[in-house]
């Protein structure tokens, strides 16, 4: 660790994990739930559980995106963070916020919750993905421009670079939609439309930015390839993404009272997003082998390429499943849509910011560069066991998906919706089952900070062990 | 990548391709601005309909059920439940008569305790989306 005001990472990196434990928790909830209907009904409905399933998970990811920004651009920026201490008290304010939050979803009924912060004065609430409260929102704003502020202010202040300046984009774009889930007309088409400008335009859009950053930052630490190349790589994957991603919003487009022109304008554009997602595992497999030097961390480096490859199957190959119009016209809505989004979410957002805590933890926590042989070895091993998982649930939901669009649309005489999920429980149980691996997976990770952590320092490949 | 194409050419076609297709966004979105009128159904938006819009959202509806295909995949698509149950009575018997400790074993919609005024309201809210113009989505009334 180079500056002192990095170590503000550290709790930003630590309520991330905690969080995604929850969210996993709830995950498993949900999957029993569908195959064991009323599985702690009336106390949790799906509806409350899955709240706090994605909710948590947005959360987490946007603590883990905080800690790496905090981490990142001291070190760029060649100073100390602007503001230590703004840094502090917005970590706590926001991780109160996210706790009564998520409290509220499994304390009080939720038209409960809706009633008791106001929700009639500036109706917000309801909305896949922006159930917060109002006043959850207003704060999240509040934390969001406190944070650009400071991260801002130290990049102004200090060395600018490619990587920096790519990522505060990303950040102040993240900013900057989110204010669009304060847009909610009575006109349920108007409605969705601008919804999915906070949600597509962020996970196809903006945070494509901070991933590639993120992923660059971590590349230029690894592998000690020359920061010009790096730069111009990232440059091009943004250029990609935002040229095909905006437009792609399109595919959003096809079936909620939009005219059908979108039904072109989306499925060419989408058609395109997996592009700068192959470029980006290009990428990463290139400079891993140019590499200068074999860095001790080893773990971060497997979290790095994984991030490449899985970011491409989940949100490239997935995501071009059922991205064209006449594909998309039966499986809209369905159990595909859920395969695609876990192994994206998983693939690109969760395993950057794993990455990101892989890299910079040791650091953290005191050590020169890397983590114990011991405590690395672990931690390969939650990467494989969490990263199989979700290709195992991303499988069987696919499976499920096909068989729902089969019975359901597809075929001569289309069945009930009710009745076509309880012919596919099979797929549900199978979910499940992968779905505690999951668990398991996430646990060793967890123990991967704890085991070995007395011992002494990995070395890199092929260094001597004279020392 | 080779030397003839340097850092400051992927920079411009990031910031020009960025701003182009922004712009070209915005301008398409103007044009479905102009066109909605004729395919959401806005004449149907009545004050009754805005009402049962904020009862869809105060209870987390869109938390089990898709709506014109968007939202969870654990209970029916409800974007064309009107046309699928035929009246509004329909809608709100169903909505109505849950039990309160649901049904042993299934997938159990909870029991809302929704007023006579809420409940013609959500109804309401449902027909209004039942006609709004999808492209023929969903591909048959099983949604
Ligand atoms: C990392 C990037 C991505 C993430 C995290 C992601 C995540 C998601 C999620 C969570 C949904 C469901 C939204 C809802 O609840 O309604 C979704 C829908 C969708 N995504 Fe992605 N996605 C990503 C990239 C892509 C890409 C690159 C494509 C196309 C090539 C794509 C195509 C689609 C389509 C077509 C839908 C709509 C599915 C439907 O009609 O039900 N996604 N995505
Ligand atoms: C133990 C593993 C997990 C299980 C059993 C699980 C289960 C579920 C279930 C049942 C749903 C609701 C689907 C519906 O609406 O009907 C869901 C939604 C979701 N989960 Fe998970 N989940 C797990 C892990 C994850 C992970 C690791 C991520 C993120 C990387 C994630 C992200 C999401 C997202 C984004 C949605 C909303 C999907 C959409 O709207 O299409 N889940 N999950
Ligand atoms: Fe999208």
């Amino acid at each position: 660790m180079q500056y002192k005001s990095q170590a503000v990472a550290k709790p930003y990196f630590i309520a991330a994990i905690g969080l995604f434990v929850g969210q996993i928790l709830f995950g498993l909830i949900l999957g029993l739930q569908y195959v064991w209907g009323d599985f702690m009904f009336p106390e949790i409905p799906f509806n409350v559980a899955r709240m706090v399933h994605t909710n948590l998970l947005i959360v987490w990811l946007l603590f883990g995106f905080m800690g790496a920004a905090y981490y990142l651009v001291p070190e760029e920026s060649e100073r100390e963070l602007y503001a230590p201490w703004l840094a502090h008290a917005m970590f706590w304010i926001f991780l109160v916020a996210g706790a009564l939050t998520i409290l509220g979803y499994l304390m009080v009924p939720y038209a409960k919750l809706a009633e008791m912060t106001h929700n009639e004065l500036l109706p917000t609430m309801g909305r896949e993905f922006l159930e917060q409260p109002t006043i959850t929102k207003l704060g999240i704003v509040v934390v969001a421009l406190a944070f650009l502020f400071n991260v801002g202010m130290t990049v102004l202040k200090g060395r600018k670079t490619v990587v920096t300046l790519v990522l505060l984009l990303g950040l102040a774009g993240l900013a900057v939609l989110f204010l669009f889930s304060f847009y909610n007309p009575d006109n349920v088409v108007k409605d969705k439309y601008y919804w999915w400008w906070v949600v597509h335009l962020w996970v196809e859009g903006v945070w494509e930015l901070i991933l590639g950053s993120i992923l660059a930052f971590v590349l230029i630490k690894t592998t000690g390839v020359d920061r010009e190349v790096i730069e111009k790589w990232l440059y091009v994957i943004i250029a990609m993404t935002l040229i095909t991603g905006i437009i792609g919003t399109g595919h959003h487009y096809y079936w909620i009272g939009t005219p059908e022109y979108w039904q072109w304008w989306g499925s060419i554009f989408s058609a395109l997003e997996p592009i700068p997602f192959f470029m980006m595992t290009v990428f990463a497999f290139n400079m891993v082998n140019r590499r200068r030097r074999n860095h001790p961390n080893k773990a971060a480096v497997l979290w790095a390429l994984g991030t490449a490859v899985m970011a491409f199957l989940g949100a490239g190959v997935w995501g071009f499943l059922h991205t064209l119009s006449p594909v998309n016209y039966y499986t809209h809505g369905t159990q595909i849509t859920a395969a695609h989004g876990h192994m994206a979410f998983y693939g690109a957002y969760v395993m950057i910011n794993l990455t990101m805590i892989s890299y910079a933890m040791p650091m953290l926590r005191g050590r020169t560069a890397a983590n114990s042989e011991r405590s690395q070895v672990l931690e390969m091993w939650s990467f494989w066991l969490m990263t199989v998982s979700i290709v195992f649930i991303t499988l069987f939901l696919t499976g499920a998906g096909i068989l729902q669009v089969w019975l359901q649309r597809f075929s001569e005489n289309p069945q009930g919706f009710m009745v076509v999920q309880e012919k596919i429980a099979l797929f549900y149980w199978l979910r499940e089952i992968a779905g505690v691996v999951f668990l398991i997976g996430l646990g060793t990770y967890v123990a991967s900070f704890f085991v070995g952590a007395k011992e002494p320092e990995a070395l890199p490949e092929g260094a001597a062990a004279s020392a | 990548m080779s030397q003839t194409f340097t850092k400051a050419m992927a920079r411009n076609i990031f910031y020009g391709g960025t701003v182009f297709f922004l712009l070209l966004f915005l301008v398409l979105t103007f044009d479905t601005t102009r066109a909605l009128p004729a395919r959401d159904n806005r004449a149907a938006l009545t004050p009754t309909v805005a009402h049962g819009k904020a009862v869809w959202e105060k209870n987390n509806c869109i938390g089990c059920h898709t709506l014109l295909g968007e939202g969870a995949y654990f209970a029916p698509e409800l974007g064309n439940v009107y046309k699928r149950y035929g009246s509004k009575e329909a809608i709100i018997g169903f909505i109505k008569s849950r039990p309160v400790e649901g049904i042993p074993g299934r997938r159990s919609m909870p029991q809302f305790n929704l007023s006579d005024k809420d409940l013609d309201a959500v109804a309401e809210f449902l027909k209004y989306v039942s006609e709004i113009n999808a492209a023929k989505w969903p591909p048959n009334i099983q949604g």
